[in-house]
């Protein structure tokens, strides 16, 4: 089966700054591909490089076998990718049930799929008709995710789900997270190597705007000198 | 608008001034035309505050949309003399409803020229907009004096809107009621549009987040135009309100009310409705009472006004989260 999602030779610049040096990497479907490195790495341009909020200055990005390089941001929701920002995007001023009408776009979200969603956050359900401002930090967190799977989508690019979460509400995400790899394919990009071990089919690791290593992640976690190498961490402070 | 305390600012202003405020009839009438002259200033500015808060766009030009409504305005009350003069408010209504169609049309096309050609290619840098919107406000200015000439024109009240009425010994204004009852529908009407629809929805969520709008499958630009022609009729609305008020109108009106616009947008928090309609009501009533009990320190009660709300709320009133 082809790759759902392919980067070849993406570089990025951000006003002088050229921050991705031609990145190559790919997402097969029905996957959980995670994207680990460094503060600095160049992990969230990369993801905003997809989603079409910065423009890749060279190299390609293909979806779904089109080239999505040019493409606006808007039309790439349209086309079935959804985004989880780092800081999560929630509108405050904005209840959570109007959160998640104005992410179903063809009208109110479906019955059927909001059980689903709260059956995974019940906090969702529970804070409805409140504020989404008002929410905790982890509950923001699931009100993202939730917005982002109010309707079936293609590919979900999630940024850092789990920072400054408690380990509670880490754990539940976990559970969310392998609930969701049922039913689509996940780019995320994630610090927390506990998390990204949990839940990772495959996983590429950035350095200073580049691919450093590709492969399985059960490979990287299997090789506590390879995480060394790669994220400057160790395997026992990070559990 | 769920935080109540800076709406109770309205009645608080208004009772604290009631002492100062030597008999109650001054007070009830200083009072309605502070508030007739914050409707007439909210209707202008409402639009002003969503095209910043939708766009971060500083429209300096806001100005001019509301001179040229004012003048094209003019122009159709001016040219239906015998409606305006007669004494049967169905007459002067098939007067003013042109009149205010022709300001809010002729203001809404020029808004819109503005966008695609003076305001888009300068989105995201803040100093081109103020200059090249500056400039625009300008240039609007100079071709109303080339169109309708450099001098003052009057412009005299329907006959039904002159005079006041008397509610007890307070004498109030025809006119500055129908401000209110204007102001306060537009008011509702955009409340509904913001809250009730899903346009509304969009845009309340755009000034809060343009970026993930957009990442949700939304065309903000488009959103942005709309809003943005919508503000400029709006703006046209509240210039030919105004030159009634003033009974007179000039170029330069707009850029001299832009000032005290701007007091209000920021004052309100930039890009919030419900702040700019408290804002705007607060400096029409301190207005009304600073020029009663201290003229001489009316010229600087909105800026005054402005520093005690920033000292207590430096992101406005009603802050939008960006």
């Amino acid at each position: 089966m082809p790759d759902l999602l392919q980067l070849s030779g993406v570089s990025t610049h951000i006003g002088q700054y050229h921050i991705l040096h031609g990145v190559d990497f790919s997402v097969a479907p029905n996957s959980l591909t995670m994207l680990l490195g460094r503060n600095g790495a160049g992990k969230t341009t990369s993801l905003r490089t997809i989603m079409g909020l910065w423009r890749a200055s060279a190299g390609s990005v293909r979806f779904d076998q089109q080239d999505i390089t040019r493409t606006p941001t808007p039309e790439l929701a349209r086309r079935g990718i959804a985004y989880v920002p780092e800081n999560m995007g929630i509108f405050a001023g904005l209840t959570v049930r109007e959160n998640m009408v104005l992410a179903a776009r063809e009208g109110e979200p479906d019955e059927k799929r909001l059980e689903w969603i709260f059956a995974l956050f019940p906090a969702m359900k529970k804070f409805w008709h409140g504020l989404a401002g008002n929410l905790s930090g982890g509950q923001k967190q699931m009100l993202a995710i939730s917005r982002a799977i109010v309707e079936p989508r293609k590919l979900l690019l999630v940024d850092e789900p789990t920072k400054g979460l408690a380990p509670a509400i880490i754990q539940a995400m976990i559970e969310a997270f392998r609930e969701l790899k049922r039913e689509t394919t996940l780019l995320v990009v994630e610090q927390n190597f506990h998390f990204a071990r949990s839940l990772g089919d495959a996983v590429a690791v950035m350095d200073s705007g580049r691919i450093v290593h590709r492969g399985r992640m059960a490979e990287l976690a299997g090789d506590e000198a390879l995480q060394q190498r790669l994220l400057g961490l160790s395997l026992d402070t990070h559990q | 608008m769920r935080d109540w305390i800076p709406l109770a600012l309205i009645p608080a202003v208004a009772l604290l001034a009631l002492p100062l405020v030597p008999s109650t009839p001054t007070w009830v009438t200083l009072t309605i035309a502070g508030l007739a002259m914050g409707m007439m200033i909210f209707i202008m500015a409402s639009g002003l505050t969503l095209v910043f808060g939708l766009m971060d766009v500083m429209n300096f030009a806001h100005g001019a949309f509301i001179s040229v409504g004012a003048y094209a305005g003019a122009s159709v009350l001016l040219a239906m003399k015998a409606p305006m003069q007669s004494q049967s408010l169905v007459d002067n209504l098939g007067a003013i409803i042109p009149g205010v169609l022709a300001a809010m049309a002729l203001a809404a096309a020029l808004g819109w020229f503005f966008e695609r050609v003076v305001v888009r290619p300068v989105y995201g840098d803040h100093l081109k907009q103020i200059l090249v919107t500056m400039g625009g406000l300008i240039v609007c200015e100079q071709l109303i004096h080339v169109v309708w000439g450099p001098d003052l024109i009057a412009l005299p009240r329907p006959a039904t809107l002159t005079g006041s009425i008397l509610l007890g010994d307070a004498a109030i204004e025809r006119y500055r009621m129908l401000a209110v009852v204007v102001g306060l529908a537009v008011f509702f009407a955009m409340w509904l549009v913001l809250n009730r629809t899903r346009i509304g929805l969009l845009i309340r969520a755009g000034v809060e987040n343009t970026e993930m709008v957009e990442s949700l499958g939304y065309r903000v630009r488009r959103l942005f135009v709309g809003v943005f022609v919508a503000g400029s009729a709006l703006a046209g609305l509240g210039g030919i309100m105004w030159a009634m008020y003033q009974e007179s109108l000039t170029a330069g009106m707009g850029m001299q009310v832009l000032v005290v616009i701007f007091i209000v947008i920021i004052i309100g928090g930039l890009g919030s409705v419900g702040g700019c309609f408290v804002g705007a009501l607060l400096v029409g009533l301190i207005a009304n009472y600073i020029g009663y009990v201290a003229p001489k320190l009316a010229l600087g009660s909105n800026i005054l006004l402005m520093v005690l709300i920033l000292l207590w709320r430096p992101r406005g009133l009603y802050p939008v989260g960006k």
